[in-house]
């Protein structure tokens, strides 16, 4: 018999961010919210991240841009998007209806456009925290070289923590010897919270025409293949600092989501197993819930770091 | 669209590495238009983390089919889909084909599995038409009795010429169009890329309209991901990639911007 008569409480507040609990999806395999509401009650999401937003319009990478492989896929979307006028006037009047915060994430091709990109989103109504993109392996300029480089994130984010007064949570890259560095980095350049981890560098031949299958011949791998990767990275970045960490790479039930709190993350998200099942999230939300109820805890709050060693 | 778990009719061989999977799916089914697509969920594919799509082939009184090819991983695990299998299908997705004619000529021109949208599409016209499909032999056409029971002309052609005419499938609508030219015609295209090209240039230099249904491979099936995108012009000519899952497939001919 569970000591608790009330259902367990999934309630997180991360960053000063309330979610009804700590399940998110991540950016880029969500869309801007739309494109799945019709197979998703968006309001039962913890928080909507969306695809990466950069100032202009941007017309990403050549197809083919995704290939599946053992494990997971293979992308090279090199984000695409609408920008920032393009997102806050085709997306927010949607995104506004719904109680779910919203998370933009955003990327620059220099230091001065992730400012730029933040800056706006200042005065943008309904936005609840910025996403930084220091970790994305498909664009040649921005992303991934910020996120391996010590001097340079921890540069970036300075800049950018300056000019936005919204929750601010880069995204860390996860081929990086030593994590733990890169979290504190964060943490000092006054982040409020972090996440990771992104796609690893990755790329698949043909062995037939010895071509590789990507348009942009490398791409990021993401799926259950990267799940252990993750959990070892987000367990190491969590031990580094004292704000909250979400961890995502290759959740595709509630027992991978759990496995990331035990680790050390305050919130998780679900990303490639969208595309696999689009009820993933809604699963891993009640999965979460069963557990506390059988191990006999009230808040989800008492799995965080729960790990022992 | 919907998540619909649907359970398995029939699957038979129809010929060669092509089956039709027959599906009890009453919600997709009931929406469903000529044109537009199931993405699958394939049981028992390990480590797989994207679905299949598929065009709808039928879809008719709570049961919908697909006619698929075994080309690959996925298709080949198809194959052991059997009576006591339940299937996790989204759908129905895309725009699919304008079917409305104003008086003219409908032609359809597939190749391969093509075939499959373009049936469903002949049996919702009211005007009969011709259907010109092509293959690599006589294994790779299909379908050629829905269409002549439904009153339609088809013209076979074939690269080894072991069923109808010899050559592409471009040969006989050519001659088609060079014996018709007072014809208004309005072309429905689906196959292999190649041959999209093919149509939709001789489409737009002459001016009739053509509608092309894209291959691409796809992620998500439902807009999210841009994995599938295809570069297409706008109104004022101005050029932008479209997502061929929720944009597309099927787009005019006249807008498609080739590589
Ligand atoms: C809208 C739409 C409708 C379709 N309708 C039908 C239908 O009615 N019937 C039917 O049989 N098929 C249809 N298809 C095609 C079908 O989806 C594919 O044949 C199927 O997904 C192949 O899966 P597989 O795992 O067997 O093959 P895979 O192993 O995935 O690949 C098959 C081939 O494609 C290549 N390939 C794989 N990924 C990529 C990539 N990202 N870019 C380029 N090449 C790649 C592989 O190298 C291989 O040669 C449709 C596709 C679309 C987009
Ligand atoms: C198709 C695709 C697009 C992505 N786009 C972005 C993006 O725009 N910005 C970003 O920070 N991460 C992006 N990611 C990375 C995911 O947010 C996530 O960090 C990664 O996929 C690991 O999680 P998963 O294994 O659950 O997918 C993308 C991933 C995929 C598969
Ligand atoms: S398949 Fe994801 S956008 Fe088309």
């Amino acid at each position: 018999m569970s000591k608790h008569v009330q259902p367990p409480s999934l309630v997180t507040t991360l960053a000063g961010i309330a979610m009804d609990n700590p399940v998110m999806v991540a950016s880029g395999t969500f869309g801007y919210g739309p494109e799945y509401a019709d197979l998703v009650d968006l309001n039962r999401l913890g928080a909507i991240v969306v695809k990466g937003i950069c100032l202009e319009a941007w017309n990403g990478n050549n197809i083919p841009r995704m290939i599946e492989v053992r494990g997971g896929l293979i992308n090279a979307i090199g984000l695409q998007g609408p920008g920032v006028d393009g997102f806050v006037e085709t997306y927010m009047p949607f995104l506004r209806q719904f109680d779910t915060p919203v998370i933009v994430n955003i990327w620059g091709r220099d230091e001065a456009e992730y400012e730029e990109v933040a800056a706006r989103f200042d005065d943008v109504d309904g936005i609840a925290g910025l996403e930084l993109n220091i970790s994305c392996p498909n664009v040649k300029e921005g992303g991934i070289a910020f996120g391996t480089d010590l001097t340079m994130a921890s540069d970036l984010i300075g800049r950018v923590r300056k000019r936005t007064s919204l929750p601010l949570i880069p995204k860390l890259a996860p081929n990086v010897p030593q994590v733990g560095l890169f979290a504190r980095a964060a943490e000092e350049a006054g982040a409020d919270a972090i996440s990771l981890i992104n796609t690893l560098p990755a790329m698949v031949i043909d062995i037939e025409t010895r071509r590789p299958v990507l348009a942009n011949r490398v791409g990021g791998l993401s799926g259950p293949a990267i799940h252990p990767v993750a959990v070892k990275q987000v367990w190491e970045a969590a031990q580094a600092v004292s704000i909250p960490v979400i961890g995502m790479g290759g959740i595709e039930t509630a027992a991978d989501a759990i496995e990331f709190m035990i680790a050390g993350a305050s919130a998780v998200a679900v990303g490639t197993a969208n595309f696999t099942d689009p009820t993933t999230v809604v699963r891993v939300i009640d999965g979460m819930a069963d557990y506390l109820v059988r191990h006999d805890m009230a808040t989800v709050g008492e799995l965080v770091g729960s790990i022992c060693e | 669209m919907q998540i619909e778990k649907a359970t398995v009719k029939t699957h038979e061989v129809v010929g060669g590495d092509y089956r039709e999977l027959v599906l009890n799916a009453p919600r997709t089914a009931g929406s469903a238009v000529p044109g537009q697509f199931v993405h699958l969920r394939v049981p028992r594919l390990d480590g797989s983390v994207l679905r299949r799509p598929f065009s709808i082939y039928r879809a008719r009184d709570g049961v919908i089919s697909i006619l698929y090819k075994t080309v690959g991983r996925g298709t080949e695990a198809m194959v052991a889909i059997g009576g006591g299998d339940t299937l996790d299908l989204i759908g129905p997705l895309g725009n699919g084909f304008p079917a409305e004619l104003a008086g003219e000529t409908p032609l359809l021109v597939a190749g391969g599995y093509g075939v499959a949208p373009l049936s469903f599409l002949a049996s919702v016209m009211d005007v009969r038409g011709t259907i010109f499909i092509g293959g690599a032999s006589a294994r790779d056409i299909l379908c050629v009795g829905d269409f002549e029971s439904m009153g339609w002309t088809v013209r076979i052609t074939t690269d080894d010429g072991s069923v109808g005419e010899q050559g592409l499938v471009t040969l006989a609508l050519d001659r088609w169009l060079a014996e018709h030219p007072e014809a208004k015609p309005v072309l429905y295209a689906c196959g292999p890329d190649g041959m999209l090209h093919a149509v939709g240039q001789r489409a737009v230099a002459a001016e009739h309209t053509a509608w092309l249904s894209m291959d691409k491979h796809m992620g998500c099936g439902v807009g999210a991901c841009l994995a599938c995108v295809q570069r297409i012009r706008g109104e004022d000519g101005s050029e932008s990639w479209k997502r061929v899952c929720r944009d597309g497939p099927v787009f005019d001919a006249a807008t498609v911007v080739w590589e």
